[in-house]
């Protein structure tokens, strides 16, 4: 990913991983798992893509994210964009992590020893 | 009309799919959500949920159809 990222005219290159923890409400988590609406989740992604690419100069932006049962430690997200200087590449990853997690949809369900809970789901 | 659904509606809801009976005359997404939340109380405990038509959010004036696809969108908790 970071060499698909390279670009001659990129200063700045930020890729955050999103990885699975051990914890979750002070609770040990065994494992994640991920479900997605996936046709609508790729056109979400690709809308934020696209916005990101208006507000910011960005040479190359990459976004992917797993579905399945995911375990500690595995990455499940990944968000890289290639800026000519390192504020848009920090600030346009920042933008599309954030609103990835409330537009794309896609759901986590987490599992402790105890019991199994979908994130977000109950106030 | 059918309706797909995900993450926790579908256990809220015991089904993959919720098919609405013949004669359910439902013209608008607000008309499909207040269906559901009669039919499915415990849909109000949820924070919210959204309806996608042709895997587009959907506001509740905007009118449905049998031929459309029509998604059941419970919070969202990916990343």
């Amino acid at each position: 990913m970071y060499s698909w990222l390279q670009d001659p005219e990129a200063g700045g290159i930020n890729l955050f991983i999103g990885n699975v923890r051990n914890h979750a409400q002070e609770k040990a988590v065994v494992k994640l798992e991920f479900e997605g609406y996936k046709p609508m989740a790729m056109k979400e992604m690709e809308k934020l893509a696209a916005e990101a690419m208006e507000k910011w100069p960005i040479k190359k932006l990459l976004m992917v994210h797993a579905l399945g049962s995911k375990q500690i430690g595995e990455p499940v997200v990944v968000i890289g964009t290639a800026t000519a200087h390192r504020k848009d590449a920090f600030e346009a990853s920042r933008f599309l992590i954030d609103e990835l997690k409330n537009k794309v949809p896609i759901w986590k369900k987490e599992y402790f020893a105890d019991q199994t809970v979908w994130v977000n789901a109950h106030p | 009309m059918e309706v797909l659904l995900f993450g926790i509606s579908k256990e809220l809801m015991g089904q993959q799919v919720l098919s609405l009976p013949e004669h359910q005359k439902i013209a608008t997404v607000l008309e499909l959500k207040q269906w559901i939340l009669n039919q499915y109380p415990e849909m109000g405990t949820l924070y919210s949920f959204a309806i996608a038509v042709d895997q587009e959010y959907a506001d509740d004036e905007t009118p449905i159809t049998e031929n459309q696809e029509i998604a059941l969108i419970p919070p969202v908790s990916g990343g």
